[in-house]
């Protein structure tokens, strides 16, 4: 379905990790290569503890900007389960980047569901392709629990084809110059995982 | 230089490089950003949130009437409010070009329903345009506008959630305003659809929809796209760019405005291909239409009339047109996934008020908006949601058919204003007995805290009054009228427990700003005592995310923490108190 030269890309976590950002990261890095961008990006839920996905495809040209099931070469997830929850969306030979982090829904809280025990072994299972990331205590050695988005981010980087000072630009136009030095570390942290 | 906008951002730059001075509108996902984003070029367009989608669209009729080009923008539920105004525009016409930009939500990600807009373009008898993306749309509204104004019709531009949420490449160009003159020239027979002029207005609405079918046949935005010669599919909307990435191979006649129906080009189009295949997300409009041409075509048989289509959806219609089984299969999980439904925030005022309803056995008329998610547990507390303003006069209805148990309506401020007036002076003066609640949070909530006529500004920023919902249910003839802070939950449950217990109607208004909006707490936050906590967990049924639980006792995520306090006032044994080091 996707013309050889489109990637599809799919970052999940939950409400408030920065998934946006990841998403706007990755967006103007294609843009800046010279590629066609299409991204879309789930609305409303973000802020009350929802599921987030946003979906980025770059390529020749492209058309939707939504990615079919089994095409996406890389599944980023700044949430243990949720790569679980959009597992359909990996390519067979796709590669999953997790981190472990951990948000517990309301839905655990209120006793009406368990959060799995076993998440990292289901992970190691139903990805063949794995990189499991201690993204919160990586990203608290650098100072700041909110640059995990942007450690897996380096990950995810390392796994497309885009140019890395295009990678570097973006970021640098995507956040405030006095986080610009620490966001550019995590990323190359993450980029070494 | 190319610029990533969502179809949102491009329908208001669009907009503004088409000349448009008015735009109004109501907040309605997925249409609202579009509003927000033209409000930046505020010293060249004027910009208001009406109380509702009709008024919105009155505003602008006038505002064409005297010249100016005009954009009201809504959600597929809000034309429902303003279809009153549009159709009747259909017949008097505009003067300045008015377009009426409303976005569907196929899949109902964020909506009660699914309805399908084209069906709107067919009964108003006006064209409808579609973009596919975001370049389109910014094209699209210079097209439509010129339609507008040379046939003198309303246009619909309809997006869906994919097309205003998803963000592709665009050109930007100059703005170019309008030569016209602002300026009103009577003309009664013209602007008075009255029983005497009505006869010549009715037949040049059958001449425009005539002449516009014809030249929608040589417009730009419909076009064919021939390739292989064995199946041609007709299609639009965001569908176009997924039949692209399912059938790269195919010949395509893409329809950017679909109504009036091209019938000529459909022809062309059909007679150039051995099989037609009609893929269109929602309604077979367009099916039915080839239908009716005589020509032989496939659609629902094979393409979802329920839910949103996609490339993994067409991906099966193919292979179930081509008799082939899909290939792929998701692997099972061994774990079950805890699921994450939206929620009351952190110290959301709503939850106070929802909490001391659940005591009472009544029966809860609800309505649209964040206060929407009590229907869930643990408040699990309301009954029925229709549209909006519903949860006032759906109250009335039950007590008026008699029913025993009493009936609670809840609505929120913004829709108070938008339609809970009318249900409110219809409790009063059909003497009806009910109790009313107004939750209100001071914002639009839910669409992302947009301004109302309660909250003292507007969106092009000026402060403004600030309409009393109290001072209104007296004046609509309410005797009994309180006002509550929801976040001390003993005196709110003292006045819901002595309303419902009246048999005068009584609005309660329970007032308190959403702290996502003031971007503050609450209060100092709350911990758990560990020691004193006997884990009885009552707590946890105020539902807030705060509140983590996984066996042992309760404890407070400091990182969700808003401070409210209803957690400690629920605590029956005095385990949960402020940091003492906040205080």
């Amino acid at each position: 379905m996707n013309s050889p030269e489109t990637t599809s890309v799919v970052l999940v976590g939950v409400g408030g990790q920065g998934i946006l950002l990841a998403s706007e990261i990755t967006a103007r890095t294609a843009m800046a290569a010279g590629l066609d961008v299409k991204t879309n990006e789930v609305h409303g839920m973000a802020q009350r503890g929802g599921s987030v996905i946003a979906q980025i495809r770059y390529g020749r040209k492209v058309h939707s900007p939504l990615v079919a099931e089994g095409t996406a070469r890389v599944l980023c997830s700044l949430e243990r389960i949720e790569a679980l929850r959009y597992r359909q969306y990996l390519a067979p030979d796709g590669l999953a980047v997790v981190s472990d982090q951990a948000i517990v829904p309301v839905t655990v809280s209120m006793g009406m569901a368990t959060y799995p025990a076993q998440a990292e072994d289901e992970l190691q299972r139903v990805f063949p392709r794995l990189v499991y990331v201690p993204a919160v205590s990586r990203a608290l050695e650098l100072g700041n629990v909110k640059v995990a988005n942007v450690i897996l981010l380096g990950r995810l980087a390392a796994a497309l084809d885009l140019p890395l000072e295009a990678w570097h630009e973006s970021i640098r136009a995507c956040v405030k110059p006095r986080f610009q030095e620490l966001n550019l570390t995590a990323f190359e942290l993450g980029r070494g995982l | 230089m190319a610029e990533l906008l969502s179809g949102n951002e491009a329908i208001a730059r669009g907009a503004y490089q088409a000349g448009v001075t008015v735009a109004t509108g109501y907040p309605g996902t997925p249409s609202t950003e579009i509003l927000e984003a033209l409000v930046q070029h505020r010293d060249e367009v004027y910009c208001e949130w009406s109380p509702n989608e009709k008024v919105a669209l009155e505003v602008a009729v006038g505002a064409s009437l005297a010249g100016a080009r005009c954009l009201v923008t809504m959600k597929h539920v809000g034309l429902n409010v303003a279809s009153d105004p549009l159709l009747n525009l259909s017949s008097i016409g505009v003067e300045g070009g008015l377009v009426v930009c409303v976005a569907d939500d196929p899949g109902r990600h964020s909506s009660q329903n699914e309805q399908d807009t084209r069906w709107y373009a067919r009964l108003a008898k006006i064209p409808i345009f579609e973009p596919a993306n975001s370049q389109e749309a910014i094209d699209f509204v210079a097209v439509a506008m010129e339609i507008s104004e040379r046939y003198r019709t309303p246009v619909i531009l309809r997006t869906t959630t994919r097309v205003s949420h998803s963000r592709s490449l665009v050109e930007l160009s100059p703005r170019i305003p309008s030569a016209r003159p602002i300026d009103f020239v009577k003309n009664p027979s013209r602007h008075c659809p009255l029983p005497m002029w009505g006869g010549v207005m009715r037949e040049n609405l059958e001449n425009r929809l005539r002449d516009l079918g014809a030249e929608g046949s040589t417009l730009s935005v419909n076009r064919i796209e021939w390739a292989d010669r064995k199946l041609g599919i007709v299609t639009e909307s965001i569908a176009y760019e997924y039949v692209k990435e399912v059938w790269p191979e195919a010949s395509v006649l893409k329809l950017g405005m679909p109504f009036p129906f091209p019938d000529r080009l459909i022809r062309e189009f059909a007679a150039g291909v051995e099989q037609v295949l009609v893929v269109e997300e929602l309604e077979p409009i367009i099916e039915e239409r080839v239908r009716v041409l005589g020509i032989p075509c496939l659609g629902k048989e094979v393409i979802p009339v329920i839910g949103e289509l996609s490339p993994t959806v067409l991906a099966a219609s193919r292979a179930k047109l081509e008799g082939k089984e899909t290939q792929r299969e998701t692997t099972a999980l061994n774990v079950e996934l805890p699921g994450r439904p939206p929620v009351f925030c952190p110290g959301c005022p709503h939850r106070g008020i929802f909490h001391a309803l659940t005591k009472h056995d009544v029966v809860v008329t609800g309505d649209i908006g964040c206060y929407s998610l009590a229907v869930f547990k643990p408040l699990d507390r309301t009954d029925v949601i229709l549209c909006m303003g519903g949860g006032v006069s759906m109250a009335h209805g039950f007590d008026k058919a008699g029913l025993k148990k009493p009936v609670v309506g809840v609505v929120g401020d913004s829709t108070f204003f938008h339609s809970g007036i009318t249900g409110l002076l219809d409790i009063s003066y059909n003497r009806g007995c009910s109790t009313i609640i107004v939750v209100d949070n001071r914002t639009t909530a839910m669409t992302g805290h947009q301004d109302h006529p309660g909250t003292g500004r507007t969106l092009m920023g000026e402060t403004t009054i600030e309409a009393d919902i109290a001072a209104i249910a007296r004046a609509c003839g309410f005797q009994r009228v309180r006002v509550v802070n929801p976040y001390d939950l003993a005196a709110t449950q003292a006045v819901v427990d002595e309303e419902l217990g009246t048999d005068e109607p009584s609005l309660i208004v329970s007032r308190a700003p959403c702290p996502l909006h003031e971007r503050k707490p609450v209060g100092a936050q709350r911990k758990v005592a560990a020691d004193t906590c006997k884990g009885c967990r009552i707590c946890l049924k105020l539902g807030c995310p705060g509140l983590e639980y996984e066996g042992g006792k309760p404890h407070i995520n400091e990182l969700l923490c808003a401070g409210c306090g209803m957690c400690e006032q629920v605590c029956r044994f005095d385990a949960i108190h402020a940091e003492a080091d906040h205080e």
